[in-house]
């Protein structure tokens, strides 16, 4: 295969990753890291890299348009920030240090998880009221539209949501994912925000913590141009095109087969990792 | 829509920071792309091998380097110009946010927006144990 060819295909897979994450909400990243080890060859360190740089760009793209409509929440995001960020760079940096079988198995746990959350439906966990101390001295409460006017809500649980935060951080940066599941977990059912507020913010937050990660990975030599070029266009390409489809795509039965595909690069990432081939 | 222009709303500020998001991305890609399209037009033909980690040469990994081997009409370091400038964009998003939050009069969130930078300026430093190697 020549540049030209391989730089095809690596653009028609991002651009179908691009597509179906947007359209799934998963986001493409989770996708094109397997993809690109498990169909092309591509060491784990530039799969990794590449994709860190498309997650940062799905996300200020997506972020970009739910910051207008006045779903995400400025205030959550950014303090919450500082969790994942210190994460990040820490993830960043044990990335270089952990043998790639152990990341291929660790990857292959967190698709595995992903592929679970994305396929179970969401329940709506109501808000109960109470106040939590830190939520208010961060003004955080706040209110969000919807069809029958603007609905205020309160967050909980601040500490703990903080906490899973570096974790969702450290993952990001040591597997180069947005890791946008765990981020929904840490704000939907601990801190208790009401999901479209939780999932905008955390698409607000992902391009912040990649950015965090990307630093250390750019000084480490992971960010191959040639290899990131493609996936960062493709990946553009296909969220477009997903983000237009969206509102007409019956999205329950696209979130099964996407979660089943996701399920299947997984298992062959696990299997890849404990039989050292990667 | 009535509006002060001095009166920096949360509403006014996630308008600035929807745009800002936007424009650091389009810029981005059309560089990326400006640099892809020199890169497969020079070197589209040859063989290219990711099997092997090898980890990028000097130049591709700071903005000084990018910038060098933009000056000896290098594609590969355009294209990695506009990966940087992608990175860039959060971080200048955040950026925003000081001043934004500062102009609210709202010091609590001035402070956890620095601390944010802080940690983002420090990454892209190169991070922990940048000066080991």
């Amino acid at each position: 295969m020549n540049i030209l060819e391989f730089t095809a295909l690596v653009y028609l897979i991002s651009a179908v990753a691009g597509f179906l994450g947007a359209l799934t909400g998963l986001g493409g990243g989770v996708v094109i890291t397997p993809a690109l080890i498990l169909l092309l060859g591509v060491d784990i360190r530039y799969a990794i890299g590449a994709t860190l740089v498309s997650v940062i760009a799905t996300s200020s793209g997506a972020a970009a348009a739910y910051v207008r409509e006045g779903f995400s929440n400025i205030r959550i995001g950014m303090f919450l920030e500082i969790a994942t960020t210190i994460g990040a760079v820490l993830g960043a940096a044990l990335a270089s240090k952990t043998p790639t079988a152990v990341l291929a198995v660790i990857f292959g746990f967190v698709l595995l998880y992903s592929a679970y959350q994305s396929t179970r439906p969401q329940p709506e966990v109501l808000s109960d009221g109470r106040s939590d101390r830190m939520a208010a001295f961060l003004r955080m409460d706040s209110s969000y539209p919807t069809p029958q006017g603007p609905e205020r809500y309160r967050v909980h649980r601040v500490k703990a949501g903080f906490s899973l935060m570096f974790g969702a951080g450290m993952l990001s940066g040591l597997l180069g994912i947005g890791s946008g599941a765990l981020k929904v977990i840490a704000m939907d059912q601990v801190m208790r925000i009401p999901f479209k507020v939780s999932t905008t913010t955390s698409n607000f937050m992902i391009g912040v913590t990649a950015a965090a990660s990307a630093g250390v990975y750019l000084s480490r030599g992971y960010i191959d141009p040639g290899l990131a070029m493609p996936v960062m266009l493709g990946v553009i390409t296909g969220s477009i095109i997903g983000a237009r489809q969206l509102a007409e795509a019956r999205t329950h039965r696209l979130r099964l087969i996407f979660g089943l595909v996701v399920a299947a690069l997984a298992l062959e990432m696990i299997y890849s990792g404990f039989t050292g081939r990667i | 829509m009535p509006q002060s222009s001095t009166t920096w709303s949360d509403v006014k500020v996630e308008r600035v920071i929807g745009r800002l998001l936007q424009t650091g991305l389009m810029l981005a890609a059309s560089v990326v792309l400006a640099g892809g399209i020199c890169y497969l037009f020079r070197h589209g033909a040859s063989r290219t091998d990711y099997r092997v980690f090898r980890g990028e040469p000097s130049e591709l990994r700071s903005v000084a380097g990018i910038l060098h081997g933009i000056a000896a009409r290098r594609c590969r370091d355009l294209i990695q110009l506009g990966l940087v400038l992608l990175i860039a964009t959060p971080v200048a998003r955040v950026a925003f946010s000081v001043f934004a939050f500062a102009k609210e009069r709202d010091y609590t969130y001035v402070a956890i927006t620095l601390v944010v930078l802080a940690i983002l300026i420090y990454s892209l430093a190169g991070g922990p144990s940048a000066g080991l190697r």
